[in-house]
């Protein structure tokens, strides 16, 4: 055991957890952690230009690699700015640690210069948080902050240090193993429940798997893959889940919910068992509860037990580790399950993705972004992860982009992060260089973190930003199209900056196109290059997202096209 | 169809454990009727005795919700359990008391101090006794009635 400071402790903790990468913004309470790292390079540091795409960044880092994100920032509005993020990485489950300096402890609770009640802040959007009192709790604290990030149902863990905790002296001993008595999260499913889920499918005529989330961050696609095929059974996957099953596997109808494809959601509808594999029966999933799987049995297997039955009935709760579950269910399921019994239900649902196909009417004289993102998938499947800002976009982009992996889609789902997709691209580039990071992005959205333009230019970071250009808060407007009338109240952008100039002012690149050639030729030209790049394209401005269950209404009842 | 619900929750002694657990019913829009806490004898814990009301479904959540918080030990959802809570109350010395004391007596209670104007009497029993003995104290003309909340062990 050494002694050392609380600062020192800091970056030694993050040698011990293996951290290869802080994204951070320094500032005067966490200024002795700062100078630890400048004499220890243990991790390379990100100087991102804002504080939440600090935070984004080591949120797309852990997407991507399944690995904790780390962030560092400081008081007060180094802290509030992170905010944003430590809600996203809350809503979708992920884990991160996020470092806050604070005052000094004698100087809580008096108003000082950039004092903010940090902890009383994050307290609802984080799965845990930690103010620290003093540097001997320290390494406990960071130990069990990693800890709690990634077990269990991952999420974000915040830890608030005052400045003088970094400055004082203390033994470090960081511990090895964890032990929380007061949190032990099921792992393994019940048996006997397995077993009668496992009965339940055997006996079903209509099932369908209902995948989430869940899925991707207990690394049991394989899993799901090797049920799915043995079964016979057709799934759905929600945002959260894409990439799970191959875009081309027979079985897959699409993804479900507000803009799911007309046969996952009337797979939904009319299925008479629901085998829901790690989602959290999202209201853009579910639509009008009462009518949600009216006729289905529901399965439900998550880790957390809050989950299960808090806004449907579950006829078999199962509470585990999807891995652990899934690794007795599977070889129950192969042995029980005889996949021709499904037969025709298959053909049913055949039918229905026959009679309404995910589609779009391409066009000769203006682009259409359903194609942008066609394209970039023919160019670039299974070689590039693919990140989201949030709106119409990014709907597009999980309907139409051929996904063939899981962690290959970043995206805020729960939150709905405007601007989370360039700095979690960043992260996602840092965390998986060898492939391309890509960010689909709206004229809204980028503008929302267009900042980081720096950061990616600085630390060569070649994330290529595809921005779908229709001149709108597309997403917004096209709700005011379908429910107020046409009144635009506060959705038409078309007031904009030059993007190329101003990709090229921060030393990107910058293109602006308005035709399939000139966009396979910007696109291939960013590639080729290596560069980061801001890629304005100039889409169809009326273009809705289609098929679409108004808020609050049935999954059954879609709108399938809307004429003028 | 709302219930009433009895949950004790038996909590690491730290620093914002309580904030955890009110904020918690703050955001998800769960009432919180009575709450009472203290640390546990010769432990590093506390309990906390919540009264809450809601639906099945409701109540189903809360008590799910407080295990998934990280410093929650257990919860104990009651169902055959003993309640009591403690009353204080402040009577003028002009009123007779005699009677007050009687009322006290058959609440297991007594009057516990007498002072230059008022005297403090105490009562602890059921909750809806002490209903009913707050509504009985009235013609005694309380100038001060202090509840406690409710405490509850598990049969």
């Amino acid at each position: 055991m050494a002694k050392m400071s609380g600062a020192q402790m800091v970056v030694e903790a993050m040698r011990e957890e293996g951290v290869e990468v802080v994204f951070g913004y320094p500032g005067g309470a966490i200024m002795n952690v700062y100078d630890e790292i400048y004499k220890h390079r243990y991790f390379e540091h990100i100087l991102t230009r804002h504080e939440q795409a600090a935070v984004h960044a080591a949120d797309g880092y852990a997407r991507a690699t399944g690995k904790v994100g780390v962030a560092f920032v400081t008081s007060g509005p180094g802290f509030t700015n992170a905010v944003t993020g430590l809600a996203t990485a809350y809503m979708d489950s992920i884990p991160i640690v996020v470092i806050s300096g604070q005052v000094p402890l004698s100087m809580i609770g008096t108003d000082a210069f950039q004092e903010i009640d940090a902890v009383g802040i994050s307290r609802p959007c984080t799965k845990h948080n930690f103010l620290v009192k003093s540097a001997k709790e320290l390494p406990r604290i960071l130990a069990e902050a990693f800890y709690l990030a990634r077990t269990g149902r991952p999420g974000p863990v915040h830890v608030d240090i005052p400045k003088d905790v970094t400055a004082e002296i203390a033994e470090f001993d960081y511990p090895k193993e964890i032990k929380l008595e007061t949190y032990k999260p099921t792992i393994k499913g019940n048996a006997r429940q397995i077993k009668k889920a496992v009965e339940a499918i055997a006996e079903a005529k209509k099932p369908v798997f209902y995948l989430g989330g869940g899925i991707i961050h207990s690394n049991s696609s394989d899993l799901i893959r090797e049920l799915v095929h043995a079964t016979q059974i057709p799934a759905v996957e929600t945002l959260m889940a894409r990439g799970v099953l191959r875009y081309d596997d027979p079985l897959l109808l699409g993804m479900v919910g507000m803009h799911g494809s007309y046969a996952a959601n009337m797979a939904m509808s009319e299925a008479d068992l629901l085998i829901a594999l790690g989602p959290r029966f999202d209201d853009r999933v579910t639509g009008k509860l009462s009518e949600f799987a009216k006729y289905a049995k529901i399965i439900h297997v998550d880790i957390d037990p809050s989950s299960i039955g808090k806004l449907v009935h579950v006829d078999y709760p199962i509470v585990g580790d999807l891995k652990y579950v899934l690794s007795e269910l599977v070889p129950q399921a192969k042995e029980k399950v005889d996949p021709s019994r499904y037969e025709a239900w298959r053909e049913i649902l055949k039918r229905y993705e026959e009679l309404h196909p995910l589609t779009y009417e391409d066009s000769n004289e203006v682009l259409k972004p359903e194609w942008v993102i066609e394209r970039v998938g023919q160019k670039l499947m299974g070689k590039a992860r693919i990140s989201t800002d949030v709106g119409q976009h990014q709907m597009w982009a999980a309907q139409f982009y051929p996904f063939t992996r899981p962690r290959e889609f970043i995206t805020s789902g729960g939150l709905g992060t405007m601007g989370f997709g360039f700095p979690a691209a960043m992260g996602v580039k840092k965390g998986v260089p060898e492939e391309i990071s890509v960010n689909i992005s709206g004229d809204g959205s980028i503008l929302m973190n267009i900042q980081e333009l720096m950061t990616a230019v600085e630390y060569r970071l070649p994330v290529i930003n595809i921005i779908l250009n229709n001149n709108y808060l597309g997403m917004v407007r096209q709700w005011q199209t379908f429910f107020y009338d046409k009144r635009y109240a506060e959705t038409d952008l078309s007031m904009q900056p030059d993007f190329v100039k101003l990709a090229e002012s921060f030393g990107g690149v910058g293109y602006r196109v308005k035709t399939k050639e000139e966009f396979d030729k910007a696109l291939d030209d960013a590639i080729s290059k290596g560069v980061v790049a801001l890629i304005d394209v100039v889409i169809d401005r009326y273009e809705n997202v289609l098929p679409m269950v108004p808020a609050g209404g049935s999954l059954y009842n879609m709108l399938l096209e809307y004429k003028d | 169809m709302e219930m009433r619900k009895v949950i004790s929750v038996i909590v690491l002694n730290e620093h914002g454990v309580l904030t955890r657990i009110t904020g918690l019913f703050a955001a998800r829009g769960y009432n919180i009727e009575s709450l009472t806490v203290a640390p546990i004898p010769n432990s590093k814990y506390s309990r906390l005795t919540i009264v809450t009301n809601g639906s099945p479904r409701v109540i189903e959540q809360i008590i799910k919700q407080l295990h998934k918080l990280i410093p929650v030990y257990k919860v104990i959802e009651h169902s055959e359990l003993v309640e009591k809570e403690m009353v204080l109350a402040k009577i003028p010395l002009e009123e007779r008391l005699a009677d007050v004391e009687a009322l006290c007596r058959a609440y297991n209670g007594n009057i516990v101090n007498i002072g230059v104007d008022s005297a403090i009497i105490m009562a602890a029993d059921e909750p809806n006794r002490i209903a009913n003995f707050i509504n009985a104290l009235k013609r005694f003309n309380p100038k001060e009635i202090v509840r406690s909340g409710v405490v509850a062990i598990e049969r």
